[in-house]
């Protein structure tokens, strides 16, 4: 199985690594997958007075294709609001980056990291912006 | 063109040596007879090449030549000792034993025994990967007629005490198969001492072409099978279909080179090994898979703890490898060695098994994986 080009890009130049602080305010922190099934990603985003988010940082245990797919989501969730985010689908992050159908999983594992760390931003500061409630990450 | 990696992978295969397809070519194009062709110089010839490569093979283990049979490979020769054993002996009881960690040709073939209505057990081994020899024992039941264990594990190097599990398989009139696959060329396989009755052979992980195999049936006692392969009755009934000669010869002569060049190999392989392991040894939460002492020097199988294996091998992209993690494998799971082994899942993803042999000319030590996520 060859790589793609972008995800060789991704995973030799991976875009916003590292954390921020889990207790302020401002940040949403999702951490999905288990180590059990060889894939872990914790996607930190950090969101204005506007509701919009200004950064993003990741940290993935995975493969190629995982790291890639996290490191992508980090790019586009900046500058989009909250609901933009949400609408934020892995069959996008998986055709940007041309991930073969057995690493397909890996771009869902991005789009529910997404949904994690959005459900725990509005957990943390209970907003309600335009009543939108579709962010529950099922259990 | 592409660029290929430096090659470490020995344990998938090997490559040809140019010595066993030099041998091998003229039976393509020139002597090019079908050895079962008994009325022309043609037959007679290419039936005289089959049986000096037979006597090769016997000589590497020290057999009768009327004990190797020739197969597709090592899958089809286990399926032949699995299937045939379990089909002439099932009147006389219907439960088997073998290993967890042995290789998928095994282990499926027990399933699909277990589907016709076999009994299969399917023994832990210890955190080393040897099988404990009181529980094997302990194992075998009246009705048991048959065993399978590994000579060598292909995924974790370990060496199995064949001896021993085949003198209690003696004792108590169980066939005890095992798969040499890969303990040809690495360790010495002696069959005149050794207590097993059937054993298969692999020529493509011992710089043979891919596609041809043995599996020796005992003689002495006699051990008898239903043939899975019919059609002409080749090889004495047992496995029917014209002979490939220029796979057998080309087995033959790799079996040959493997018993003149053996042991001097194993020396310099294990100076190769000692580097490789000093090389990254001292980085943090590093894990060797498999028994210290009970080892081929050829495997090295690592877990590297907190590094997913696929994206390491991304790392080390000059060197092509393979790893028990699940993304390497279509099914996504990890592999089945390792968790047999105790290993938690964590270990069996970051694992990474490096495998040097003949045409590996040295190591240079890894640098430190640098990226930790």
């Amino acid at each position: 199985m060859a790589y793609s080009d972008k995800v060789l890009d991704h995973y030799e130049h991976p875009r916003n690594v590292g954390t921020f602080n889990q207790e302020d305010a401002d940040i949403g922190t999702g951490m999905v997958g288990a180590p059990a099934c060889g894939d872990v990603m914790k996607l930190q985003i950090k969101v204005n007075s506007e509701g919009i988010i200004e950064d993003a940082k990741f940290k993935t245990y995975g493969c190629g294709s995982a790291i890639a797919s996290s490191s992508l989501v980090t790019e586009m969730l900046k500058g989009k609001s909250l609901n933009q985010a949400l609408d934020i689908k892995n069959t996008l992050i998986a055709e940007e980056l041309a991930l073969p159908p057995v690493k397909i999983h890996c771009s869902v594992l991005a789009e529910d990291a997404i949904r994690a760390a959005i459900h725990d931003y509005r957990s943390k500061n209970s907003t309600n912006e335009d009543g939108y409630n579709a962010c529950m990450p099922d259990k | 063109m592409q660029h290929f990696p430096i090659y470490l992978d020995y344990s998938a295969t090997t490559p040809v040596d140019p010595r066993v397809a030099a041998k091998m070519i003229p039976y393509l194009t020139e002597n090019f007879g079908n050895p079962a062709s008994r009325s022309h110089s043609f037959g007679w010839d290419a039936e005289a090449a089959v049986e000096n490569a037979r006597k090769q093979v016997a000589t590497l283990v020290n057999c009768d030549p009327k004990a190797i049979v020739w197969t597709s490979g090592a899958t089809e020769s286990t399926n032949l000792a699995l299937k045939g054993v379990a089909s002439f002996y099932s009147s006389k009881g219907k439960h088997l034993i073998t290993v967890k960690t042995e290789h998928k040709a095994t282990l499926d073939t027990m399933r699909e025994l277990e589907r016709q209505g076999f009994s299969v057990t399917y023994l832990t081994p210890l955190e080393n990967g040897l099988v404990d020899i009181a529980t094997f024992e302990a194992m075998i039941r009246p009705d048991t007629i048959l065993a399978s264990v590994m000579y060598v594990n292909n995924e974790i190097g370990v060496i199995q005490d064949i001896e021993s599990m085949g003198n209690i398989c003696r004792e108590k009139g169980v066939a005890f198969h095992v798969d040499a696959a890969q303990a040809t060329g690495k360790v010495h396989i002696d069959l005149a001492k050794l207590p097993v009755d059937l054993m298969s052979f692999s020529a493509h992980k011992t710089y043979g072409p891919k596609g041809i195999g043995a599996l020796y049936v005992c003689r002495k006692p006699k051990m008898r099978l239903d043939a899975q392969m019919h059609g002409g009755g080749h090889e004495r009934g047992f496995r029917s279909g014209t002979l490939p000669t220029h796979q057998i010869v080309g087995m033959g002569q790799a079996f040959h080179l493997a018993k003149e060049e053996m042991d001097q190999e194993n020396k310099r392989i294990s100076t190769l090994r000692d580097k490789l392991w000093a090389g990254v040894s001292d980085m943090e939460e590093i894990y060797l898979n498999g028994d210290t002492e009970q080892r081929v020097p050829h495997i090295l199988n690592i877990s590297f703890n907190f590094v997913e294996g696929e994206s390491l091998m991304m790392a080390i992209k000059e060197l092509a490898v393979s790893s028990g993690s699940a993304c390497t494998s279509s099914s996504l799971e990890p592999s089945h060695v390792l968790r047999a082994i105790g290993r938690e899942d964590e270990l069996a993803h970051s694992s990474i098994r490096f495998s040097s042999e003949r045409f590996t000319r040295s190591i240079t030590p890894l640098g430190h994986v640098q990226v930790w996520y």
